[in-house]
């Protein structure tokens, strides 16, 4: 009989922690995934959050696993739990399952924030972690992961660079371009590229979109245009003329840009106006299903429309544009889809205030440009 | 006319923090005073350094201090996603805990600000972190978090993207959220306890940065809500609005303060008002001498000390009179504080100018820290503690 204690005690001992996780509460859990809008939920949370606390480390690989059907708000909760079990733990002396976190950051199908948070903690008792993992996660289903992942091979590139192995940097430039989806590194790589002699079509690696139909003038004064459906919001047709602002004509024209982050100057091709709606029509193929992002940025106001269906708004103004500024989710149907993005520009005088344009990509969820061709339209 | 009393102990109805502690943004009450002495005039990177304490990535918020505890935000990684709620020991700088946040918000920012712009706000037993993305989460002070909110996720118009920065305060059980943007704009008085919302009253729409001021008005907890078109003081408990005052350029950056019935309301031109129990706020004086740009006037002694675009101004916080303007340069984004009759000014580039008050300033150091210095000093228990790009210092006499 003792002996048989005795060898539960080893059988407990050897438990990889996946197995010590069975103890931490699933209603607990569930509890920080069910707060709601407005702080519904929180009162039950708190407790829920305590009471997994309490399990130490045990707890850790369950947090994880209830990350990846979490949403944004349930996982700063369980994040958060996460992030005080590891920080007294490691106070007080305490293991943290290693090994289970490994196995849980080499399982991609696990959302990329939690094998990111996984790949922290991680780092924090084995400083080893990013020379062992980062080496393969230059594709990564997580953006920071992947981001780690790059800016550890551009050290490789400047290294050789440095040695004057032009060739091994270009090389290690154009492997760091594969991974590459934030702007301020795919601006390092073609820069370094370009010293190299290499060339890269920079809006064909975002996928910004770079054939639009435009039409204006509708009328926005007092802002009014941005809550207002017109004719384009119900159909496209390329070859209608509608009545706009001040009785003015408005009817599409054709554009290209050939800007490298695909930005489209509605001054310059519309003519300046203020208080004005414009439109802005693509025609996108995507060879099959999947769901993207449509990534926007504008200074003015915006609304992007896929397939005449609304994804997304914002009514402010000339606060700044920048790559990425503005994200909708969606998903592109297999053949001919519909983009379609309001852009608004209302009547302020300032000087600082006058700039009327924007730029749309399509990507995935880490940003990396999805395969798609525009449409020509007549 | 029954004047408006607004003592000096009542900022201890908005907190249960101790003496000498610094609660929130610009200190007890806002006043943006401390009665701390024997601070240090001189120090360095080197000199009068306590303990300086590394951090995890940029923000303009100042640190707050209460029982022997320093709270600071921070914001890290690409676009700053990445949102850091940290806790030091006064007395070592030892990090004692650290939380995380994803960010759920919009993170564009002008360049010069930060996710971590808002100062937390803390009742002693609890923090209450705010971030320009919306986030907002209430901690216990050994780092238990007690609610959250995604507030983008509840009202997706509501950051602007230049970057919120206004602070949340406190006003006994209500937390006071300054949501106000070119979208959905509104104040909200939140449950400290559970972090859903008691009230929410819609404000003017356009973008600002104006920390609300807690006072208080015929028996009732009022808190004052400024935008560039008006000042308006809301029941704290119910978000009804107690009086309100129209006006044209009021600042949508720098926080009002107050002097006994007097409100003094930044703007091009400044305004003060004198507010009774049994009138509308009454003018009492207009000045453009009092230009603020981004930091807040601080009263002291009767007397009201604003930085303008290239140094210090004087005025008779009676009659908004010049007193006296003296050069120090430029490039003030931190609010001014005031120990010990002296003024602390924290400058861009990383100095720190000390000027002793009187009727003629007396510039006494520039102290530089050789980093970008944004944040607002806080100044608690005999230390001064800056926030600079990468640091957080604790500035005291050595013992």
């Amino acid at each position: 009989m003792r002996r048989l204690i005795y060898g539960q005690g080893i059988v407990l001992l050897l438990l990889p922690a996946v197995s010590l996780s069975t103890q931490v509460s699933a209603e607990a859990l569930a509890q920080l995934k069910a707060v709601g809008r407005e702080g519904a939920g929180n009162e039950t949370a708190a407790r829920a959050w305590k009471e997994v606390v309490q399990q130490g480390p045990a707890a850790l690989p369950p947090i994880l696993q209830a990350m990846n059907d979490a949403d944004a708000v349930a996982a700063n909760w369980l994040r958060t739990a996460g992030d005080a079990i590891v920080e007294r733990a490691l106070t007080a002396g305490r293991p943290l399952p290693s090994e289970a976190l490994k196995q849980f950051i080499r399982q991609t199908q696990n959302s990329g924030a939690a094998r990111r948070l996984a790949y922290e903690w991680l780092c924090r008792v084995d400083p080893k972690t990013p020379d062992r993992l980062l080496p393969d996660m230059l594709q990564d289903s997580s953006p920071e992961l992947r981001r780690d992942a790059v800016a550890a091979v551009l050290k490789q590139a400047r290294s050789q660079l440095d040695k004057g192995n032009k060739d091994a940097a270009r090389a290690a430039y154009r492997r760091a371009l594969t991974g590459a989806c934030d702007k301020d590194q795919v601006d390092l790589i073609v820069k370094q590229l370009d010293k190299l002699g290499v060339h890269i079509d920079v809006a064909a690696h975002f996928g910004f979109v770079r054939q639009w139909l435009l039409i204006a003038p509708f009328d926005n004064h007092n802002d009014v245009g941005f809550n207002i459906a017109y004719p384009p919001e119900k159909s496209v047709d390329p070859k209608a003329v509608y009545k706009g602002k001040d009785g003015k004509e408005a009817r599409w024209i054709a554009v290209a840009t050939d800007d490298p982050y695909g930005v489209v100057n509605l001054n310059k091709e519309l003519g300046k106006q203020k208080g004005v709606v414009a439109y802005a029509y693509a025609a996108i193929e995507s060879p099959k299903e999947r769901p993207i992002q449509i990534r926007a940025g504008s200074m003015n106001g915006i609304k992007i429309f896929l397939n005449r269906q609304e994804l997304y708004h914002r009514d402010e103004y000339h606060h700044g544009m920048e790559v990425d500024q503005h994200i909708a989710h969606a998903t592109l149907k297999a053949g001919r889809n519909e983009l379609l993005i309001k852009v608004c520009q209302n009547e302020q005088s300032e000087e600082w205030a006058q700039e009327w344009k924007f730029q749309v990509r399509l990507c995935d969820a880490v940003g990396a440009a999805v395969p798609f061709t525009q449409v020509n339209v007549p | 006319m029954k004047p408006l009393i607004i003592s000096s102990t009542l900022f201890l109805l908005a907190c249960s923090t101790n003496a000498g502690d610094w609660p929130q943004f610009r200190g007890p009450g806002g006043r943006a005073v401390s009665e701390e002495k024997g601070l240090p005039v001189k120090w360095s990177v080197t000199e009068n350094v306590r303990w300086r304490a590394e951090l995890p990535g940029r923000g303009v918020s100042s640190p707050v201090v209460a029982d022997g505890r320093i709270y600071v935000t921070a914001a890290s990684m690409y676009r700053e996603r990445r949102l850091h709620v940290l806790c030091f020991d006064a007395a070592n700088g030892e990090k004692m805990w650290e939380r995380q946040l994803a960010a759920t918000g919009n993170t564009m920012r002008h360049p010069k600000t930060s996710m971590a712009a808002p100062t937390p706000v803390t009742d002693g037993r609890h923090i209450y972190a705010l971030f320009a993305t919306g986030d907002l989460a209430a901690f216990n002070r050994d780092g238990d978090l007690l609610w959250y909110r995604a507030l983008q996720r509840d009202y997706p118009d509501i950051t602007n993207q230049v970057g919120m920065a206004a602070s949340p305060v406190l006003a006994g059980e209500t937390l006071l959220l300054p949501l106000e943007n070119a979208g959905d704009s509104f104040a909200l008085g939140v449950d400290v306890k559970t972090g859903r919302n008691r009230w929410k009253a819609p404000r003017r729409r356009d973008i600002n940065w104006v920390t609300p001021l807690v006072t208080r008005f015929r028996g009732k907890t009022a808190a004052l809500f400024q935008t560039a078109g008006d000042i308006t003081a809301y029941d704290a408990d119910t978000g009804e609005i107690l009086w309100s005052h129209k006006g044209n350029n009021l600042g949508s950056v720098p926080s009002p303060a107050l002097i006994d019935d007097l409100v003094i309301v930044p703007g091009t031109p400044s305004v003060a008002l004198r507010v009774s129990a049994d009138s509308k706020p009454q003018v009492v004086w207009k000045s453009r001498k009092l230009k603020a740009a981004y930091a807040s006037p601080v009263v002291y002694q009767g007397r009201i000390y604003a930085l303008t675009d290239i140094g210090i101004a004087c005025l008779d916080a009676a009659t908004g009179q010049e007193i006296w303007r003296e050069r120090l340069g430029h490039g003030f984004s931190a609010s001014p504080v005031i120990a010990d009759g002296k003024l602390y000014i924290a400058k861009e580039e990383g100095d720190t100018s000390v000027v002793e008050l009187g009727d003629k300033p007396k510039i006494l150091a520039n102290n530089d820290l050789k980093e970008t210095l944004l944040a607002t000093p806080a100044i608690a228990n005999g230390a001064i503690y800056l926030r600079t790009e990468k640091h957080l210092y604790c500035i005291a006499v050595k013992r």
